[in-house]
């Protein structure tokens, strides 16, 4: 099969305890885009048990067509019948670029899929286009066009990589929740519903789901946070977060924190703002005692606003700030919430 | 019971990172380490090795300079180390890397074989479950806790919100978080040893099964289209006042915005 038949932008849509994953209806947003500059249509491939009623959610989000793979044996997430599922769509459907949530699932299901169906993978984009491969015209090589060009970054956010598959379909990525943007809800949505089933037969690579343990935290989801006050080790300790959380509450926004935070115990990890955390956008994000290691700002430089409160005029948390203030945060976050309250 | 841990070694980008003058990246004023989710998992190793009795193998792929993080695993009480070292192999994505790594896998027995969840440079985490999609066994990923019983290995199988309690079939293959356990240091007679140990050094003709085709930069998949080191981000005001004035210039900052 040439490389030019394999058709169409397919994103996993990942869906756990029969709820969408935000992240699919982000990458379905991306995927429409890329769709438009392909002249081509998106496919979103929901697998599960009993969730084909979700395909209308998907359709409201730019799906124009919906495979559905239901089985009692994909149940509950595990790798193997899941990269069964969706290898076998890849190389039934045969798309050409296949989109990936970049969570707990797909940076599993990703690189089983991509050494199944022999294909590349790039891992955590934070952007995607379509252009020419190389960039810029060669004389000894083939420019091949309408190429999916994958930039994410590398060396813990110090260097951004740009990336194609030029020889190998599907083009596949995973991308980082958070990133893209979806599409506004669409009445009435048209979409084809396809049933698909490759037949699950257990092996060894089946493994046994002997518990499923929720860890319930009263936490927020910081991706959602239009204002995120956020704390490093320079707190001096996990009691002393009360006092963003005070200033959070002033200004309507949340708390989140950095990786030292959490490996000091202080704080649950699904607060960590990072590279090996979250990637966060809010409007103005607070940065308080935060030095500002680079694998902490690659999961916040795109906020629209960056404030950062630090007692070290050297911390390199200022060289992201658009607004840095030198000074200890115990005297001035107090004084801040304060004035905000009183301004009320 | 036999447990192979593939580790890499890695420049180290927390803490200590150097940049040029003209800000990008200054690789080599930064120390190369063994990656931490792979150290993790070779304490795992040893744990399971002090527990049950196994024997433990070190393997790495990497410039002969690499030899340097199998001498510190031996340090740490790994029984054998091999190091998979050829010109033909560089530029590996990670599809070529896993492809490499399988192929001296199979000169290997083994019951067990642990990888970490990512590696600090790259961080993509896809070489450990792709490894186990080229051998054809069960992989579990993000092992936040790690046990055998029987023929199985009982993992805890991290997720965003709780985790998964997973049985496997051995052999499998386990992608290990740092979070794991907290990784011994070496001894002094460990080090004496370990330099003193043989490094079994593997080059293309030891790869089983790997087509020329699938191996370095040319059997890779991706291609980088273009790398930057990141300029960073022209950093804005910094002001240094007395509380009350800091005060009031976040607000000010804060209305002109019309965040307030």
């Amino acid at each position: 099969m040439k490389l030019e038949d394999y058709k169409g932008v397919f994103v996993f849509a990942q869906q756990v305890d029969h709820k969408i994953n935000d992240v699919a209806l982000e990458l379905l947003g991306k995927a429409k885009q890329l769709a438009g500059d392909l002249d081509t249509d998106v496919t979103a491939v929901l697998i599960g048990r009993n969730v084909k009623e979700l395909a209308v959610k998907l359709a409201a989000y730019g799906a124009d067509r919906i495979i559905v793979v239901d089985d009692p044996e994909l149940e509950h997430y595990r790798t193997e019948p899941y990269t069964h599922a969706l290898a076998s769509v890849i190389n039934e459907f045969r798309p050409e670029i296949v989109l990936v949530g970049a969570t707990a699932i797909g940076r599993d299901l990703g690189p089983t899929v991509s050494a199944r169906v022999q294909t590349g993978l790039t891992a955590d984009c934070t952007q995607l286009d379509i252009g020419d491969f190389p960039i810029k015209k060669m004389n000894h090589q083939e420019q091949k066009h309408n190429q999916l060009l994958m930039t994410r970054p590398a060396f813990g956010g110090n260097t951004i990589a740009t990336i194609a598959c030029p020889d190998n379909r599907p083009q596949m990525a995973t991308v980082r929740p958070g990133v893209m943007q979806k599409l506004d809800r669409i009445k009435n949505p048209k979409a084809e519903i396809i049933d698909y089933n490759p037949g699950f037969s257990k092996n060894d690579k089946y493994v046994e789901i002997l518990d499923i343990v929720k860890e319930i935290t009263n936490t927020v989801d910081i991706l959602d946070a239009n204002i995120l006050i956020s704390g490093g080790r320079g707190l001096g300790g996990p009691e002393n977060f009360c006092i963003l959380e005070e200033l959070a509450a002033a200004l309507g926004g949340e708390v989140s924190c950095s990786r030292a935070v959490v490996d000091a115990g202080w704080k649950p990890k699904d607060l960590q703002v990072g590279q090996t955390g979250k990637t966060v956008r809010p409007n103005v994000y607070i940065a308080v005692g935060i030095s500002g290691a680079i694998q902490h700002v690659a999961g916040m430089e795109e906020s629209d606003l960056i404030i950062a409160i630090n007692k070290d005029e050297t911390a390199p948390i200022f060289d992201v700030a658009d607004y840095g203030i030198v000074g200890d945060y115990r005297n001035i976050v107090p004084m801040l919430t304060r004035q905000l309250m009183s301004n009320k | 019971m036999k447990i192979v841990v593939c580790i890499k070694q890695v420049p180290d980008t927390k803490g200590g990172v150097q940049f040029n003058p003209d800000g990008t990246l200054n690789r080599k004023a930064m120390l190369a380490i063994m990656n931490p989710d792979d150290k993790a998992g070779l304490e795992a190793a040893l744990r399971l090795r002090d527990q049950y009795g196994a024997e433990v193998t070190v393997i790495t792929m990497g410039l002969p300079k690499a030899k340097d993080v199998l001498i510190e695993a031996m340090a740490m009480g790994a029984d054998k180390a091999i190091l998979i070292t050829d010109r033909v192999l560089g530029g590996a994505d990670t599809w070529a890397t896993s492809t490499t790594l399988a192929g001296a896998l199979r000169n290997l027995e083994y019951d067990l074989i642990i990888t970490g969840r990512q590696a600090i440079d790259g961080d993509t985490a896809q070489v450990g479950p792709q490894i186990s999609e080229h051998l054809g066994i069960p992989v579990i990923s993000y092992a936040q806790k790690l046990d055998i019983a029987g023929g199985y290995v009982i993992v805890q199988r991290q997720y965003e919100d709780g985790y998964h309690v997973l049985k496997a079939k051995m052999p499998c293959l386990i992608t290990a978080l740092a979070e794991l356990n907290k990784p011994r240091y070496m001894t002094p007679g460990g080090i004496f040893d370990a330099c003193e140990a043989e490094i079994t050094t593997y080059n293309r003709g030891h790869l089983i099964d790997v087509d020329d085709a699938n191996l370095g930069l040319a059997g890779s998949p991706t291609k980088i289209a273009r790398a930057s080191d990141k300029v960073k981000k022209g950093s804005g005001e910094q002001v240094n006042l007395d509380p009350e004035a800091s005060v009031a210039y976040i607000l000010e900052k804060l209305t002109e915005k019309h965040i307030i």
